[in-house]
């Protein structure tokens, strides 16, 4: 651990002059910011700005890609996530993601849910998967809804339903970060209010960034906002004070509705 | 200000700017009437300015149902929230310094049965005090002028000790002959009208600020505070 790490104990997540190519392309431009536990972040700014790109450096979705290439360090927990010794598909587990389309496999609601503990070896026995799988539906608010129909197809449920079916996956393997790129863009209002409630119970646990076109969303289940722009990190403050009293014009610009 | 990608939105900022500013014109035309009124001991123009309050209470709550609609319905934040939350509060500053215009014509229709008193030419120099600062509140408020808004927050000080010597005279009148009490009972409510009037024109300097900086304009203005000395001086209210 160096002495950067040591210095930002109240950090979960410390990203420091991060910088990250497609190519040629410069997508993330000296990106320095820290995510803190027990709290929501929310990534906001126009299409093609970086901030996806950005959210999904911090469990390594995107070495997957080929030709995208990462500078700088990542550091969670002071333990840089880029490390050799690190594990992608355990630092997965660490960090769970949630997508803009739910995605459940097609497997049952509760194979949906015990995939995470299975293949990571959660559970020492049927009664521990059973516990988890109740467990996580629980926290996901899918339980009641869900508890007499475990057998059936994930796929076989509403939108937001299946958006919850995914939250509780993510959350099966007891991650320490929830990474959500939109997870609401895709669903009705209510659904939205009950992912948002969600959202805000998990943060109890959970230090949760979400990437959101609604500004209105930011608003709401936010504590901390980042304002991105052309692969740069513009503003980063508290939430209140991004929506009422902004310090960047462009921040400005963009949350008043006035970006040009 | 860069404009809005919706330009309806823009149509509604401006239209409650400019329901703001016709609001601010009458109220500056109903307390320059009832000074006036007041000076002239003209009866006539104290109904006309009594008469007129109706309007101003319409405008406000028209004013009132545009803010809450754009809020409903633009969700503003950031500047455009602070001018909506400020075109709400000013608006209701500015009925308020209508109801006391009024509250001085009335006042001038009782005052006029009797004869002048010496004190009149300070009272009407108190409420010439408090017009030209309100003009100049509004003037910074419709050009989002800061320094100017400050400068009338600092000058309010000047309203509050015309208020106090006025008030000790009427209460010197008073001691001297119970029988001016009735009359100066009268003149203590409308030198603290006028006071009061000032004080929104504070609170108007206060709004630009806030809108111009999202800052709030607080602590250090200079306070006069002589009244505090005076026996009752807030029985007056």
């Amino acid at each position: 651990m160096d002495a950067g790490g040591l210095m930002q104990t109240s950090a979960k997540i410390s990203a420091n002059n991060v910088n990250v190519y497609y190519g040629e392309t410069q997508a993330i431009k000296q990106v320095s910011v820290d995510i803190e536990p027990n709290s929501v972040t929310a990534f906001i700014g126009p299409s093609g700005c970086g901030k996806s790109t950005f959210l999904r450096c911090l469990n390594r979705m995107n070495d997957t890609i080929d030709i995208c290439r990462i500078e700088g360090e990542i550091l969670m927990d002071g333990k840089d996530i880029y490390h050799r010794d690190v594990d992608p598909v355990q630092l997965r587990a660490r960090v769970g993601m949630v997508f803009q389309k739910p995605n459940p496999f097609p497997k049952s609601i509760f194979d949906n849910v015990a995939y995470g503990p299975r293949i990571h070896g959660l559970a020492a026995n049927k009664a521990e998967l059973d516990s988890i799988v109740e467990q996580s539906l629980r926290r996901a608010a899918l339980w009641e809804e869900a508890k007499d129909r475990l057998d059936e197809p994930g796929t076989g449920l509403s939108g937001g339903q299946q958006q919850r079916l995914c939250i509780a996956r993510a959350i099966a393997t007891a991650p320490e970060v929830l990474l959500m790129d939109e997870p609401c863009s895709a669903l009705d209002p209510i659904a939205t209010a009950q992912i948002e409630e969600l959202i805000d119970e998990l943060r109890q646990t959970y230090a949760v960034v979400i990437v959101t076109h609604s500004m209105q969303q930011a608003a709401r289940v936010s504590q901390k906002t980042a304002f991105f722009h052309l692969g740069l990190l513009l503003e980063y403050d508290e939430t209140t004070t991004i929506f009422t009293n902004p310090s960047h014009e462009k921040t400005q610009h963009y949350i008043t509705g006035r970006f040009g | 200000m860069t404009p809005h990608i919706r330009k309806a939105f823009d149509e509604d900022l401006q239209n409650i700017s400019a329901r703001i500013a016709e609001m601010g014109g009458l109220a500056e035309e109903q307390l320059n009437s009832a000074i006036e009124a007041m000076s002239t001991r003209d009866s006539d123009l104290a109904s006309e300015v009594i008469a007129a309050d109706q309007r101003m209470d319409e405008m406000e709550a028209s004013l009132e149902r545009m803010t809450i609609e754009v809020i409903a319905l633009r969700t503003p934040v950031a500047t455009d929230l602070r001018e909506v939350v400020a075109a709400l509060k000013v608006a209701s500053a500015l009925e308020r310094i209508g109801d006391l215009s009024k509250n001085v014509a009335k006042r001038t229709q009782v005052l006029n049965q009797e004869r002048p008193p010496r004190v009149m030419s300070s009272i009407t120099r108190m409420g010439k005090q408090a017009q030209i600062l309100m003009s100049e509140a509004l003037d910074a408020y419709t050009a989002r002028d800061k320094a100017l808004a400050v400068s009338v927050w600092k000058r309010d000080v000047e309203i509050d000790e015309m208020h106090n010597s006025i008030f000790r005279e009427l209460i010197t009148y008073m001691m001297e002959d119970p029988r001016t009490i009735g009359l100066c009972s009268q003149l203590l409510f409308v030198v603290k009208n006028f006071e009061r009037i000032g004080d929104h024109t504070t609170f108007i300097a206060e709004m630009t600020y806030f809108v111009a900086t999202g800052e709030p304009l607080t602590d250090d203005r200079p306070k006069s505070t002589e009244i505090e000395d005076l026996p009752d001086a807030e029985a007056a209210t």
